[in-house]
């Protein structure tokens, strides 16, 4: 059979794909591209002047001690996100990969979580924890426990990434699940047999026969850990208290939407943008190659 | 070394459903017992309980003098061949056989010496090092075999370890497994659904028929003397023919030696075609409906003139009124022709009106 389809004009193909091409051209290389040009601009602080300044942008942000802050925090924060909600998901999908009464049923509710939008996890969380309308954080109080999270930025930033695991877990939870069940039962039964206790069978055969899965879900909390937290950091601590919860994504719009700095905020985005890259490469080499063990 | 014995093991799962009824079986030490049945007549979930990976419900299971039925897989010494090898996909052939030793503390050069052993035996010396996903299907059952193997266990289980094999291997690897296991000596269990490997590999064969044994014994003593229509009809390929004694024509010839059987097999290699009627036995006008000839014998098809009653239902059935005889050779009657068949009384087997009981004349 021939895959490849012949078209009698030479046109037609072209028109074909054109509305796809628009759209991509229109909505992410075009502003993409506005957002490398400013980057080499600096404006007058009136926006009355713009002038070229090569990378001036570039070299102002590396000698910026606070970029290198927010570089840092955002690597940790993706670290916590991706350990957390990872292991959490893993520890859950074991559980419930048993033929357990009702599992349909607990399966569901572990998926809900992901269809929930980040700022309304964000102020989900905020109902809990806030410090003076926060349910939970009535109790924490009463056990002592000096909880404010819009003055601590160690405890904001545990928030953050409680929140942002949380969310991140059903996503986890549905792929190990995936995982576990595509992996023979007789298998785990042939381990158990040759003598291995239920910790052990688990760190030498499921483990290693879900690498793949947990490979590739790091790089994907990874991502999610850079870009998609921006939601829950802006409803439920505006990157604060003080800079303590700025990451990377919410430094390109408190520097280049509230400060003002458009240059500098489109060299981070630039900069973001080749990490995208990078990630997304790596993402897709792995996906080709499917099998590691 | 061990013996098994299961003393009325009863399955019932939650929701009332009844796999296992009550089934007890014997294998003495060193025996190599074969449960063989159609699909779902329990087999499976009975070597499974007696492996220990689905729970007993009623009865014993007793391994070597100790009642295991609350004891884990692991503590019961014994090693299972799954049907689908179930080998670690991740680990080499060494450390897929090495894993049961190194799990029971076993030192290296201890497991060395076993495994390195166990890989001439299966001839897989030269894979050592390679990933189940590099061999082929031989091979991997080889890897499954020795894994068994290296733990030295009490006893063997095995699980339709043939049935992923082709038609050629299969019959090599049937081979294989009988004298890897009257060397070693084991006491084994296997599974299958396959008739011709339950009469090679048995020493002692248990036919199964929902939930319950329907005969024990050497496989031999089965053919010769089926106790229900069922075994009957099971073992033996081609089935046994089984016709009503009711018609004139049957009930005639049988005489008062029918007495209360309802029901007369015949295997098709009993039947010789001839005019004459041995007497006391069974003689049938047939008319050749179809022919097959597999070379050093031939299978004819045919009909009765008298449409048959059905009998007790039983596996691999013919329709009511057909009869097939097995004859040496390629020479066979053209089809449409009318021929006549005759069976001696010895080879006559008479049976219950219900299929239920053997009756001896």
């Amino acid at each position: 059979m021939q895959k490849q389809a012949i078209f009698q004009s030479k046109l037609l193909p072209y028109a074909l794909v054109a509305p796809q091409l628009a759209i991509v051209l229109i909505f992410f290389y075009w502003p993409a591209l506005q957002a490398v040009i400013q980057s080499f601009l600096l404006q007058d602080a009136f926006g009355l002047s713009t002038s070229f300044v090569w990378f001036d942008n570039y070299v102002e942000l590396f000698k910026d001690p606070a970029y290198f802050a927010a570089i840092v925090r955002t690597f940790f924060f993706s670290f916590a996100i991706a350990v957390s909600s990872l292991s959490f998901a893993l520890l859950l999908a074991v559980m419930a990969d048993k033929p357990l009464r009702g599992s349909m049923l607990y399966r569901t509710l572990l998926i809900w979580p992901y269809a929930v939008a980040p700022p309304v996890v964000g102020v989900l969380w905020i109902f809990m924890l806030h410090p003076s309308l926060g349910v939970i954080s009535r109790y924490l109080r009463a056990a002592g426990i000096d909880w404010n999270p819009l003055l601590d930025g160690n405890q904001a930033a545990g928030l953050i990434i409680l929140a942002a695991a949380w969310k991140q877990i059903s996503y986890n939870f549905l792929f190990f699940l995936a995982g576990l069940q595509a992996i023979p039962k007789s298998v785990f039964e042939a381990a158990a047999i040759d003598g291995a206790r239920p910790m052990r069978r688990f760190w030498t055969v499921t483990f290693p026969l879900l690498s793949p899965t947990i490979f590739f879900l790091l790089v994907v909390n990874i991502v999610y850990a850079f870009f998609d937290t921006f939601g829950i950091i802006d409803t439920m601590t505006r990157g604060g208290p003080g800079t303590s919860t700025v990451t990377l994504v919410y430094k390109v719009y408190s520097d280049g939407l509230l400060g003002g700095n458009l240059g500098s905020s489109a060299a981070q985005s630039v900069i973001l943008m080749i990490m995208v890259i990078v990630l997304t490469g790596v993402q897709f080499r792995f996906v080709e190659r499917k099998v590691t063990y | 070394m061990a013996n098994v014995t299961l003393r009325n093991v009863r399955k019932t799962y939650t929701g009332g459903f009844e796999a296992i009824k009550g089934v007890n079986v014997d294998v003495a030490d060193g025996q190599f017992c074969v449960l063989v049945g159609p699909s779902g007549c329990g087999k499976s979930t009975l070597l499974r309980m007696v492996a220990g990976l689905e729970t007993v419900t009623g009865g014993e299971i007793d391994i070597g003098g100790r009642v295991v039925n609350q004891i884990e897989p692991a503590d019961r010494d014994i090693a299972m061949v799954f049907q689908n090898y179930a080998l670690y996909p991740h680990m080499s052939v060494y450390n897929n056989m090495a894993y049961g030793l190194r799990n029971r503390g076993m030192a290296e050069a201890e497991i060395k010496t076993r495994v390195e052993e166990a890989a001439r035996v299966l001839e897989l010396s030269a894979m050592l090092e390679r990933k189940p996903r590099q061999l082929s299907g031989g091979q991997r059952q080889r890897v499954a075999m020795g894994r068994a193997i290296v733990r030295q266990p009490k006893v063997f289980l095995f699980d339709e370890p043939l049935s992923n094999l082709d038609a050629k291997l299969r019959i090599a690897m049937r081979v294989e497994i009988r004298k890897l296991q009257r060397r070693l000596n084991t006491t084994s269990i296997y599974v299958t659904h396959d008739q011709l490997e339950a009469m090679t590999l048995a020493d002692v064969l248990v036919v199964m028929n929902g939930g319950q044994v329907e005969q024990v014994g050497n496989p031999l003593a089965i053919y010769e003397k089926p106790a229900t229509t069922f075994v009957a009809s099971f073992i033996g390929a081609p089935p046994m023919n089984l016709m009503s004694t009711r018609p004139e024509e049957i009930k005639s010839q049988l005489g008062g030696a029918a007495g209360e059987a309802g029901i007369v097999g015949i295997r098709p290699e009993d039947f010789a075609i001839t005019d004459q009627t041995p007497a006391g036995g069974v003689a049938l006008p047939l008319t050749v409906e179809a022919i097959e000839r597999v070379g050093a014998e031939t299978f004819v098809y045919g009909s009765r003139e008298q449409e048959d009653q059905r009998v007790a239902a039983t596996p691999g059935e013919l329709p009511p009124g057909e009869v097939i005889v097995r004859i040496p050779g390629t020479e066979a009657p053209a089809i449409g022709q009318k021929i006549r068949v005759a069976a001696v009384r010895a080879k006559l087997h008479l049976f219950s009106g219900d299929g239920r009981k053997r009756i001896e004349a």
